[in-house]
């Protein structure tokens, strides 16, 4: 379940990394994706696990998306991180390198099985798949209309110019139609699209100016390798007086006439139907407006 | 007795004097004068010509007449690259003098090498403002009879001016000087900056030497020491390390958690009435301190905001604002970095200034008076808002006060900046083990799990919580706190007072109590 | 339960726990050497967290040396339960 609709930034951490887990809350990213992947060694993948596991149980996030990476089903560690995490219910799960509509079925599968021994609803933790191959770009419409209970879908930079045998460079232009591929795919299921990581921690100029391509053209965040690089982020996605003032209008209207018992009305000329409404409230979250403060 | 803050206080220690409690930061500063009485300088005389050049500095002490139970002093501006006050004392022990009362304006690692003459009774009397390393451990175990004494800086010069402290012989460090005794520490192979903590000292000490590894014609220039207060110089071969005196250029933190910090604090002190055109503004010299000057000088470059002055403890990103024009001056007790001594020789406006000037409460008016934001490090802060910057988390002595308590007195805007633990030991916490600094003069703390407010100060919580800031209540982040970490065994002290912790106005605010630690395990 | 082989798991970073585990000869009981600069405070807490992981799994025999950095509870337990289990040959999920 989105604790909030904000995954402007999502930061990640390593999942063997003590020191790191226990801080991951205080930076104030959207959200946290806690890693047992790539940045775990595969003769630690043991340790991490548990270490994630405990760290759960234990440690506050506060007010942060938690999402837990774990390693794909095919590997010899996925089936373990599943049931080590799954009953803890982190608000999300990443599926890294998903290919095929048939693998998440796979994946689901086992995710509701853990879940039905542990007498938990399916309907509370989400799953975030990552596209990182070329088959996965490909297929990615039929991965994100899959379930309902994928709701984003993020993009891996480095393995898919990996697995596209070419070199990765700042400007992002390997990854391109990949990029827009991924985002259409999201758009189209109404779900969340999150743009891959600028590695150079250094370069401020360059992380501003991918994310703001990124925003363009409708990634609704980036993921994040060091906290610094959360607040530039945040101020790229933040929405333009402009916005703030049309949503405000918006979702002032929408209250009085709820409030008369009106379903249907118009603002500057135009219907206002739920989806307008829930874009204005996205708007105004995103603002940090209080939607009580309307009431 | 007790104090304001509840602590017991002995009325009379042998070896120091009556002890008078500490009864709130302002009230005596608000009676308008200064109780005690003041100890005129020493009335010197010299005759025409006189040649004050020493061969060595054992032939310059000698001709300053040393003897048992004398106090000496020296400044710290060496920092951990310093020698000479080593080599001072390993002069007088040759010279078997003894029961020497000790009175630097602070000690660091690098006096380590005192260990053994603190042990043979050479020195037995300790006057400073922090105590590290293994000095720091020995003491806290007990070595020796008589407690030392910890002040602030604002605190030395009127400890000085009352002959609370009474130097009979002041050594100099100059990296240059003249025949004449003229100094300065800001250029020289080992130049340190400004000298403003040993300026006090040439005024009142009985004997003035200067010692410098780099004797320039006369006259020296800038002449941050005078001549006429100076009796003998000596020059020798080095005055200290320099590599460990001054680093090339300070650089701010890399470390997420301190950015995070400093990153709020800089938000906090932003959204505050205080940040306005001609704030002054005094930061810390390291860590998410240091850090809160590069945000804060982001916003008043967005913001076109100009301040007025800067304070401190000056380090590389004080003098870029001011030669941006974001301040207008700077004025410097203590130089960190070679850039600033460069800044001093050749700005106007980079201002060197004695400690007493910089913040003793007992004159017309001392800089950290006129002090608008201030950012401060702890190594505990407690509920009530009371800072140790003194002793560590196993209750040895390990930091300083330094201008800690100067600062939040005179600023209107006191920020603490700190994590709320680290390494597992809790850093807000119920009750601190040591107070240096009382919770009446800080205002906000700052740590990464949240902001809080001193409640004396209701206004600024609500216009913090406005701008949308992380306000938490203190007591309850001392409580999440302590549930991350668990509680700590408490540190078990024996009843011997090993040291006491002088208030800027001379009261005690709080005493240090022995540690159960083996001295001949620090040999 | 009876310790199959020597392990380790945790690190020397700050805020983590090393510890290392042998097997021991039945009826030795438990030999637990703990380091850590906060032992003052917390070595009680260490212990306890270490302790806690070794009855759940019934080790009553054990050589165990523990280098700790100033970990929390979760990270303590995480590095005990890791190594207790890499040395009785049943870890999960892993090379």
């Amino acid at each position: 379940m989105k604790k909030n609709f904000k995954r402007r930034s999502m930061l990640y951490i390593p999942g063997n990394n003590p020191a790191m887990l226990q801080q991951g809350g205080v930076y104030g990213a959207d959200s946290i994706l806690l890693d047992l992947e790539d940045a775990v060694a595969l003769n630690q993948k043991d340790a991490a696990r548990i270490l994630v596991r405990n760290m759960l149980k234990s440690i506050n996030f506060y007010n942060s998306e938690v999402s837990v990476r774990v390693n794909p089903l095919n590997t010899p560690f996925g089936k373990a991180d599943l049931e080590a995490i799954v009953p803890l219910q982190p608000d999300s799960i990443r599926i890294p390198k998903t290919e095929t509509a048939e693998q998440l079925a796979e994946l689901i599968e086992t995710i509701e099985k853990i879940e039905d021994e542990h007498n938990l609803t399916h309907d509370k933790m989400t799953i975030h798949a990552m596209i990182e191959t070329a088959l996965g770009v490909q297929n990615v419409f039929e991965i994100a209309k899959f379930s309902k209970r994928v709701d984003a879908i993020t993009i891996g930079g480095q393995d898919l110019t990996a697995d596209m045998n070419i070199a990765s460079t700042k400007d992002g232009g390997g990854i391109d139609f990949a990029r827009k591929r991924i985002i259409m795919a999201a758009k189209a299921n109404n779900i969340d699209a999150i743009d891959t990581v600028f590695v150079d921690i250094d370069d401020d100029e360059g992380l501003k100016k991918d994310a703001a391509y990124a925003k363009k053209i409708g990634f609704t965040g980036k993921a994040v390798i060091n906290p610094r690089q959360i607040e530039p982020i945040h101020d790229i996605y933040s929405p333009t007086d402009e916005e703030i003032r049309k949503a405000t209008k918006v979702y002032k209207a929408f209250v009085k006439n709820t409030k008369e018992g009106i379903g249907v009305f118009a603002v500057d000329g135009k219907m206002v139907d739920r989806p307008v409404v829930q874009r204005a409230e996205h708007i105004l979250s995103l603002a940090d407006i209080d939607l009580q403060s309307f009431e | 007795m007790k104090n304001s803050l509840g602590k017991e206080i002995p009325e009379y220690i042998e070896g120091i004097g009556k002890l008078e409690a500490y009864q709130g930061a302002w009230t005596k500063l608000n009676k308008g004068w200064m109780n005690e009485r003041t100890l005129p300088p020493p009335i010197k005389a010299q005759k025409p010509h006189f040649n004050k050049k020493c061969n060595s500095l054992e032939e310059a002490i000698k001709q300053c007449n040393p003897y048992d139970g004398m106090t000496i002093s020296f400044h710290h501006h060496l920092r951990g690259g310093d020698y000479l006050l080593i080599n001072t004392v390993k002069l007088l022990s040759k010279l078997g003098i003894k029961n020497i009362c000790l009175a630097s304006s602070s000690l660091t690692t690098a006096h380590d090498g005192l260990l053994p003459y603190l042990k043979d009774g050479t020195i037995t009397k300790i006057f400073s403002s922090g105590i590290r390393g293994k000095l720091g451990q020995a003491i806290s175990y007990g070595i020796l009879d008589t407690p030392v004494t910890i002040h602030s800086h604002g605190g030395r010069a009127r400890a000085i001016q009352t002959g609370r402290i009474k130097i009979d012989l002041a050594i100099i460090a100059a990296s240059a000087a003249d025949s004449e005794g003229n100094a300065t520490g800001s250029h020289g192979k080992s130049a340190f900056g400004s000298i403003g903590y040993a300026m006090i000292d040439s005024w009142y000490a009985s004997r003035v030497i200067v010692v410098t590894d780099n004797m320039v014609e006369y006259p020296c220039v800038p002449p941050s020491i005078r001549q006429n207060y100076v009796d003998f110089v000596v020059k020798i071969d080095s005055i200290g390390d320099a590599k460990k005196i001054a680093s090339g250029t300070t650089r701010i933190t890399k470390s997420p958690l301190d950015l995070r910090i400093a990153q709020m604090a800089a938000e906090a002190i932003t959204n505050s009435a205080f940040f306005k055109e001609g704030f002054s503004f005094q930061v810390g010299a390291g860590g998410a301190s240091l850090a809160v000057a590069k945000f804060v000088r982001k916003e008043m470059k967005k913001q076109d905001i100009k301040g007025s002055f800067l304070l401190g403890g000056v380090t590389s990103v004080l003098v870029d604002m001011l030669e941006e024009g974001l301040f207008k001056s700077i004025f410097d007790v203590q130089s960190f970095d070679a850039e600033v001594s460069s800044s001093i020789l050749n700005n106007t406006y980079h201002i060197e200034i004695p400690s007493g000037l910089y913040a003793n409460p007992f004159n017309a008016g001392c800089m950290t008076n006129k002090l608008d934001v201030v950012v401060l490090g702890a190594l505990e802060i407690d509920t009530n808002f009371n800072i140790n910057v003194i002793t560590g988390n196993d209750g040895n002595i390990r930091g300083a006060s330094g201008g800690h308590s100067d600062t939040a007195s005179g600023a209107q805007l006191t920020v603490v900046v700190c994590p709320s633990f680290r390494g597992r030991i809790p850093i807000v916490k119920e009750k601190v083990h040591t107070v240096v600094t009382p919770g009446e003069s800080v205002d906000i703390l700052v740590t990464e799990r949240g902001i809080c407010v001193n409640p004396n100060k209701p206004y600024l919580e609500k216009e913090l919580i406005k701008a949308g800031l992380n306000i938490k209540n203190i007591a309850d982040l001392a409580k999440e706190v302590e549930a991350i970490t668990g509680t700590p065994k408490p540190i078990e002290t024996l009843d011997r007072i090993v040291g006491i912790v002088e208030y800027r106005d001379g009261t005690i605010i709080d005493t240090i109590k022995q540690t159960k630690g083996d001295i001949d395990s620090l040999f | 339960m009876q310790l199959k082989y020597r392990s380790k798991a945790g690190s020397f970073e700050s805020s983590d726990i090393l510890i290392i585990v042998e097997p021991a000869e039945e009826k030795t009981g438990r030999d637990i050497k703990i380091n850590s600069a906060v032992m003052l405070q917390f070595g009680e807490s260490i212990e306890k967290a270490i302790t806690d992981v070794l009855n759940k799994y019934q080790i009553d025999d054990i050589r165990l040396i523990a280098q700790d950095k100033g970990a929390l509870i979760p990270t303590i337990s995480a590095r005990a339960e890791t190594a207790i289990k890499r040395s009785l040959g049943i870890q999960e999920g892993t090379l």
